[in-house]
Order: structure tokens, then sequence, then C-alpha cells
């Protein structure tokens, strides 16, 4: 049947203008693709392809360089402790900060609800530490970590009469700190994101189970959430794949340490590629954050469908 | 509108009270290490290595900050910072607009796949690239270069992907309209698609500066004169030096910090109402 049928729609009129529209909208197409198409494929595509194939090499600065294979793969998993312990603390950080993020953000986005003047400024003020560096944060921070009479312990001490932790030249504290002062810089994103979200929800559904008398905690998970839920999968996805990258923090903080107990990943991958200059080696630390991210990533687009309420 | 989202949050009063308390706490927690790095930047030298509470308040030193500042230098770290995050956004915005608008209105041939490319480097980190990409700069002499800071991060996928999203929710009446009237494409882009997603070009260009202007790994790459860092590596850079002279770094720490104050509070307006990524499938 469409044998026949194919001939004759060619034959007809009909299609050519569509043909010649086309064609017309290809060099138009071209025209304004160029400009970020180009800085696309040179700045994106090309290294994306240039790391995965440096990553099979070993690769010094200066020197020359010859083909590994998956010799630094089978390094990083098999002899490298440090890059063992960056992974941990790594997931460490994820694991903590990610939750986290998410709580504080809902909770002063519930908090501040609303259109009146106070609310709204204070939203601004709380959304302040996402504009500064957390390269200044980790400086100004650090002085409150001090230990003996640092803020932080002044206020340990006060309270529960106990001399506080090294907080940042504990082993066990390192993480923990660094986690603290990213949640403070970052929650600021979300908890904007989900202002929006949340006025978004028709005041009709509230009204409906108040006249059903919900309390307000069955309320926030059977209407809040659910209304919700695009914007916090948006906000989780984002905040997952960044916090993968947690660099600055360990770097000007407690500079990977004491020890190895503060390094991460992207730490790693900088002291080996631009302290030690194993280009090729650094390159398949990068490659295995890629993929950690693509495949967290992944599970999560997977299992959106069972909890992401989408109105159509 | 506002009396209803009232009604939503009406509460008993100690229930207020306790919330309002509550509030009260967490914005001083917010703000603490701010305030805290202020007053010790204001310290006199001879208090500058103790911590404790009762060392605050005995003389105030701006000079501190005037010595951070002209050390720093400062002024010439925020210049940059301001250079690099407004060149690179005006390009971000500029070139996702172009390509936003191809992706989504303009028929051509493997348009869907090639954008399925664009959405797919969206989970790249951004560390994937920089071994390479640092050799790419070394190879075209850009080292200790503006262009260095500037072009590499200019061409991303999220720029491209957020305006297409955006031409998206503009009725194709408005274009039919013009092309009716034998408009080209590039008329309608600039004189009726572009006007549309004012909005969506100042969430873009404020994130893209933001991402800029915070940046700190890829300085620390390319860049080892202070003539050329941006406000987190020339701090780094004054913090290597300083060592813990508490004064000082606190000082320089609070200098770092304030143009995010005056940012936010410029843009409060807009900020208040919260990030809707309408048509993002954030909602």
């Amino acid at each position: 049947m469409s044998a026949t049928a194919v001939p004759i729609t060619t034959t007809t009129a009909g299609p050519r203008p569509a043909r010649r529209r086309k064609r017309t909208d290809a060099r138009t197409a071209l025209f304004f693709l160029l400009p970020n198409g180009v800085g696309f494929l040179v700045f994106t595509i090309a290294p994306l392809i240039a790391s995965l194939v440096l990553s099979l090499f070993a690769w010094p600065l200066i020197g020359t360089t010859s083909f590994v294979g998956l010799q630094n793969y089978i390094t990083l998993f098999s002899k490298d402790m440090t890059f063992r312990s960056a992974i941990l603390n790594t997931v460490y950080f994820v694991a903590a900060y990610v939750p986290l993020n998410i709580i504080v953000a809902m909770s002063v986005a519930l908090w501040l609800q609303g259109y009146g003047r106070t609310r709204r400024i204070l939203r601004v003020v709380f959304f302040v530490p996402v504009l500064t560096p957390l390269v200044a944060d980790a400086v100004v921070w650090s002085l409150l970590f001090t230990t003996r009479n640092g803020l932080i312990d002044s206020v340990v001490h006060g309270i529960f009469h106990v001399q506080g932790p090294e907080w940042l030249s504990a082993p066990q504290w390192a993480m923990p700190s660094i986690i603290i002062v990213a949640v403070w810089q970052g929650f600021g994103y979300n908890m904007l994101l989900f202002t929006a979200g949340l006025h978004a929800i028709p005041e009709t559904f509230y009204d409906a189970s108040q006249i059903d008398g919900a309390s307000r905690w069955r309320t926030f998970w059977s209407i809040t959430v659910p209304l919700l839920s695009p914007s916090l999968f948006f906000g989780i996805i984002l905040t997952v794949i960044t916090s993968f990258q947690v660099f600055d923090l360990a770097y000007i903080l407690t500079d990977g340490g004491p020890g190895t107990s503060s390094t991460t990943i992207v730490y790693w991958l900088f002291e080996k590629g631009f302290n030690d200059y194993a280009m090729g080696y650094a390159s398949a630390i990068a490659w295995v954050l890629f993929l950690i991210v693509i495949v967290i990533t992944g599970i999560q687009m997977r299992l959106q469908r069972r909890w992401v309420f989408y109105e159509t | 509108m506002s009396t209803a989202v009232s009604h939503r949050l009406r509460r008993s009063r100690p229930r207020r009270i306790a919330s309002n308390t509550g509030l009260a706490v967490a914005v001083l927690l917010l703000l603490l290490p701010l305030l805290w790095g202020i007053g010790t930047a204001l310290k006199p030298e001879a208090d500058a290595f103790d911590n404790s509470l009762s060392s605050f308040g005995h003389a105030t030193e701006f000079s501190n900050f005037v010595a951070a500042w002209n050390y720093g230098p400062f002024g010439r770290f925020l210049l940059n910072g301001l250079i690099v995050g407004v060149a690179g956004a005006a390009i971000t915005v500029t070139t996702s607009l172009l390509a936003g608008y191809a992706f989504a209105r303009l028929h051509f041939r493997g348009r869907d796949k090639l954008f399925f490319l664009y959405v797919a480097t969206l989970v790249v980190p951004q560390q994937v690239l920089v071994v390479p990409m640092f050799f790419l700069m070394r190879d075209l002499g850009w080292i200790n270069s503006y262009q260095a800071l500037i072009v590499p991060w200019a061409f991303s996928a999220f720029g491209v992907f957020l305006m297409r999203q955006f031409f998206r929710t503009i009725p194709l009446e408005l274009e039919e309209a013009a092309k009716v009237d034998g408009a080209s494409h590039l008329w309608i882009f600039l004189r009726v698609m572009v006007p549309m997603v004012v909005p969506a070009i100042g969430v873009l260009g404020l994130f893209t500066f933001i991402a800029y202007w915070n940046s700190f790994l890829w300085p620390l790459i390319v860049i080892d004169s202070r003539n050329l860092a941006t406000v987190p590596l020339g701090l780094q850079f004054f913090l290597s030096q300083q060592g813990y002279q508490w004064n000082l770094l606190m000082a320089g720490g609070t200098i770092s910090l304030i143009p995010g104050v005056v940012l936010a509070f410029v843009l409060q307006r807009y900020l208040s109402r919260g990030i809707s990524l309408s048509g993002l499938g954030g909602r």
C-alpha cells in the first residue's frame, strides 16, 4: 500500500513548498547555530574526547608520552590508596550535603512562604551566601573554626562544658566542617527554586485539604511535596551533580587533610594534574568522576517516574 | 492572592512567636560569619591573634581594610572579576539566544539529534574538560590572559537549553503574523522573539556572571599573575602570603564577600520572587 501511496504524494504540489522552506531554514539555522556551535565543538566536544584519549596515556607535561591502555584506571583502583579515600570522602560529602541542603532549603522556603515585605527581604538575605565565592567563605569560616576560644569552640564550651574538637585538624571533623560551610553557602539557590514552585501551587488544593481536616504534616506530604516534586527533582539533580565536584573548600579550609581525610576526587585530580603534572592520570580521575555522575543521574532519572508528579 | 496566602499561613499566637524566634536565630546564624569577620577585621594588630569574644571593641582600625585593599590589590581583583564575569555572561547570552532560537523554531535535518548532543553534555563536570583545555590554552598562548578566563566556558549547553525552552513557550501565532508580512528570520528573532524572553536573559546572565565571579579551580590553573586574578584566586594569593594574621585576613575575606551582598540587594526585587524555571520542567 505504501508503495502506491509514495509516488502519488511526490507528484502532488503539496510537499514542495514545505521542502523549499526546509532548505532555506537550513541556511538560516547555520547562521544562528554557528557562533555557539563552533565554541561548543572546540571547548566542549573536543576536550571531552581529548580527555578520554589522554586518560589512556602516560602523559607528563614535559617529556615523552606513551600509550598505556587502561593502566591509569587499573592503578587508580588497585594501588592508589589516596584515590580510594578521595572517592569515599566525596561520597560522604554528597550523602550528607545533598539531604541537608534540600531540607534546609525546603524548610526556609516553607517558613518564608508568602508575599509579605519581611519575608521577601529575608529570602534575599538567605540567598546572599550563594553570591559569595567559596574561597572567601572558607577564609571567614576558618576563623570561627579555630580551636581554643574560636567562636564555635566558645559556644560548645559554654553550653556543654566540654572542649570542642579540633575542627579543621581532626581527621573525623574535617569533612563535617566542610559540609557545614557548604550548606551555609549553597542552600539559598534551592530555597529560591522551591519558593517559586510553592507559589505556583494553586490555593484550591490547600483549601480542599483544610476542609477535609487534614493536619499540616499530612498536607505537606500529600499536597505540597507531590505538587512541588518537579522543582524538587530539578534541585536534587543539579545539587548532586555539583556536589560531586567539591573542591574549593577542601583546598582552602583543610588542604585535603589532615592526612587524606578531606581529599576529594577533584582535589586529587588537581594534585595529580597540576602539581605532579601527570596529565593522563588526572584525565583518568576525571573520567571516573564523570562516569559516577552519569550513573547516579541516570538512576535518578529512572526513579523519577516513581515520585515526580507532572501535571498534564 | 496575598490574602489567600496569609489565610493558608494563619497560625496560633504561640506558634507564630516560636516561628519568628526561630527565624531570628536562623538569620543570626547566617550572618554571624560575616559579622564576626568584619569585627575581627577592625581589630588592632595587638588583638589580631586573640580570637575570644572579649578581644573585640578595644579599638577600631579601619586601616586594616586599607592595608588589605592596597596589598591585594583588591581593587584589581574586583575589576578583573567584573571584566571576566560581564564578558562571559555577554557571550553566553548572545550565542545561547541565537542557538536556542534555531533549536526552538527552525527546521533542519538532524536538529533533534544535535539538540540531544547538547543536552547530553549538561552532565559533563567542568573538571573533565580541564586538562585538555589547559593544553589548548598553552598551545594558543593564552595562559595568563583574560581570554583564558572568559572564552572556554562561554559556550555552555545550559544556556542553549534554557533559551530553547523559553522560546518554545512563545505562541507560534506571533511569528506567523510577522512571516505573513514577509519578515525575515533575523527580524523576527530580534523584534519578536528576543523581547519576549527578557526574563530568561536576566536569569541566564545573572547565573553565568555568578559562576564566573565565584570560579576558582580554572583561574588557579591558568593564571599565576596577581594582575589577572579574579576575586577567589586573588584572595588565595593574599591568604598564602598573609599567613594567619587574622585582622588582615578577615579584611581581605570580607572585602571579597561584599560585592555579593551588594548584588543581592540590587536585585532584591527579582530574587525575592524565587527562581522560576518555567519551561525547564522545573516549574
